[in-house]
């Protein structure tokens, strides 16, 4: 075939290939891509209570906004809700993993009871700790002798306790994300080769031995993942916050993640679509960095199959 | 292969029982919030805070009230029209568009694969300020079109697909075209025959990522009757908090269409983790 052929190949499949695109491009066009350019514009305008007459405030406002008292405590709350959970989360994943990877009998059931937090939402997820944690309603502190040890509980509560609060939180969502964890890294060590591991065993490397020196760096790649996935997570995180503490409590805002600080029902900031859009661009460049470790992931793990 | 039987004789055996003991332990730690949660649903109303660890009452008024009062009925069935509705679209306009990125050379590719990419690094965080008044300006506040329409592509299904067809060998698509087979009669005879599987995984994790969904919903929804569960859950929270019978049966209505979904699909549900799909 010609080059000539050839472009005139390509000019006539233009056709078919843009209708079979528009679709798609129409939604993330209007969904994703338009927004994001609105909401940088949008960035430098500030607007009154009602959200109308926005006028613009000067690209600073983004300075403004980054350097005031209320987002640099959302950043710092984010980062200890991170810090929390994207370890934790990682290390009872992995710890699980290994514990029911074994040929014993009965393993099944431990792998489903572990996997099973996959199947609770957010929503879910906050209700039952809710419940299990709420100073009034709650099981806990209307269980005598636990509130007796732990008298936080009953009074003013684990989630009305600016020292508590944040950490209860983060306890829920690491149970939360625990399904998510445990399956990844459980389908990853099955595809460790047994040889690999009765060699060591044979060259007299023990357990513990075994786990640092085959299965850990064997897991590398999976573990990358999981932890870009949680600390996304916990960037994002919105509805435990909006349900269990409502960024409260205040006035310390103990639990105001940034997420919930752009769109959170008790924020100062939620009928100030100018401030709201400056914040979420805010949210949008550190999400990025995280994206695109990602993405190298995602990149990587097409790339050589499954 | 055997499994292992505990041999109290030997330290292997030992350690053996100290693993179940540690795994025993674990479940219970686990489980623990579940089990609270169940034991409240089942219980009177008056008898839900009296020894909230004993299952010493029981009763379903927890979850019919939940169903009716608590709107549960309404709330599903809003949840399963629009999360099914995202789910068969995105898997339409995902294997379309991976398609033409895949089997077709035309001009612009390149440029239009980088604006698809472009669209994953964008968290959906960053564009709901303007995506709400997007929606608001057509009118779309409180209903189906709103709750669905924003997610009926998405990049990540597009690459995934398109990962599939670029291991098809390209002789297949010259072959039908030689029969004169066109496009879409080869993507409906050849092409999702043989990606059916990832077809599969993408199509579990659309449906769980919308039903999933919570942020949004709560911008859009101000009338009851357009709520999903997780909205539907967010309102309870309020309303219902001096009946947690109520509330831990709605919880519980919530999750088990998840549970089923995921105990029919548990294979596609390693395959899209391990592709890199993820909860939403």
């Amino acid at each position: 075939m010609t080059s000539t052929a050839q472009r005139r190949q390509r000019r006539r499949n233009l056709p078919v290939a843009l209708a079979m695109l528009a679709p798609s491009l129409v939604i993330l066009g209007t969904f994703v891509l338009y927004p994001l350019g609105k909401a940088i514009w949008l960035g430098h305008q500030r607007c009154d209570v009602q959200g109308d007459n926005c006028r613009s405030n000067g690209w600073d406002q983004y300075w403004d906004a980054f350097r005031s008292e209320e987002f640099q405590n959302a950043l710092l709350v984010t980062v200890k809700f991170a810090l929390i959970t994207v370890p934790l989360g990682l290390v009872l994943g992995v710890g699980l993993a290994v514990l029911a990877d074994k040929w014993l009998r009965g393993v099944g059931i431990f792998r489903a009871v572990f996997s099973s937090t996959i199947a609770t939402s957010v929503a879910v997820t906050s209700l039952m700790w809710l419940f299990l944690l709420q100073p009034e309603i709650g099981a806990l502190s209307n269980v005598g002798w636990i509130s007796d040890v732990f008298p936080v509980i009953k009074s003013p509560g684990l989630l009305r306790d600016p020292g508590t609060a944040l950490t209860s939180i983060a306890l829920s969502s690491v149970w939360g994300s625990l399904g998510f964890t445990f399956i990844l890294v459980t389908a990853s060590l099955q595809g460790i080769p047994r040889d690999l591991h009765e060699a060591a065993a044979i060259d007299g490397a023990g357990g513990t031995r075994r786990f640092w020196s085959v299965t850990f760096p064997l897991l590398g790649p999976t573990l990358l993942f999981v932890v870009i996935v949680l600390t996304t997570r916990a960037f994002q995180a919105y509805g435990e916050v909006d349900l269990l503490t409502g960024g409260g409590p205040r006035p310390q805002d103990s639990t105001t993640t940034i997420t919930y600080l752009t769109y959170g029902q008790e924020s100062v900031i939620i009928n100030n679509d100018g401030l709201q859009a400056t914040v979420a661009v805010l949210l949008f460049v550190v999400l990025l960095a995280l994206s695109l470790l990602q993405l190298r992931g995602i990149g990587k793990r097409v790339h050589y199959g499954n | 292969m055997a499994t292992e039987n505990i041999n109290f004789e030997s330290p292997r055996g030992w350690r053996l029982a100290g693993r179940y003991m540690l795994l025993a332990v674990v479940t219970a730690v686990v489980l623990f919030p579940v089990y609270t949660t169940v034991i409240a649903a089942l219980k009177p109303g008056d008898k839900v805070l009296q020894n909230p660890l004993v299952p010493d009452a029981f009763t379903l008024d927890g979850f019919s009230d939940a169903w009716t009062a608590g709107h549960l009925d309404r709330y599903l069935l809003n949840s399963f029209v629009v999360a099914t509705v995202i789910t068969i679209v995105q898997l339409v306009t995902s294997v379309v568009s991976a398609y033409a990125f895949a089997m077709l050379d035309f001009p612009g590719r390149g440029v239009l694969f980088v604006v698809f990419l472009a669209t994953l690094l964008v968290p959906f965080e960053a564009t709901l300020v303007v995506n709400r008044r997007t929606v608001d300006s057509l009118g779309w506040l409180n209903s189906y079109q709103g709750l669905a329409v924003p997610f009926l592509a998405t990049a990540f299904g597009t690459f995934l697909m398109r990962q599939v067809f670029l291991g098809m060998p390209l002789d297949l698509r010259d072959a039908a075209a030689i029969d004169g087979v066109g496009h879409l009669g080869f993507l409906r005879h050849v092409g999702i025959p043989l990606v059916r599987p990832t077809l599969g995984a993408l199509a579990l994790f659309s449906f769980l990522g919308s039903w999933n969904q919570y942020l949004w919903p709560n911008l859009i929804t101000t009338e009851d009757d357009m709520n999903t569960v997780q909205s539907g859950l967010r309102l309870l929270r309020s309303s219902a908090l001096d009946e947690p019978n109520l509330l831990m049966a709605a919880t519980i209505i919530a999750a088990i269409p998840i549970v089923v979904v995921l105990l029919l699909f548990q294979r596609q549900l390693v395959r899209g983790l391990t592709a890199g799909a993820v909860k939403g």
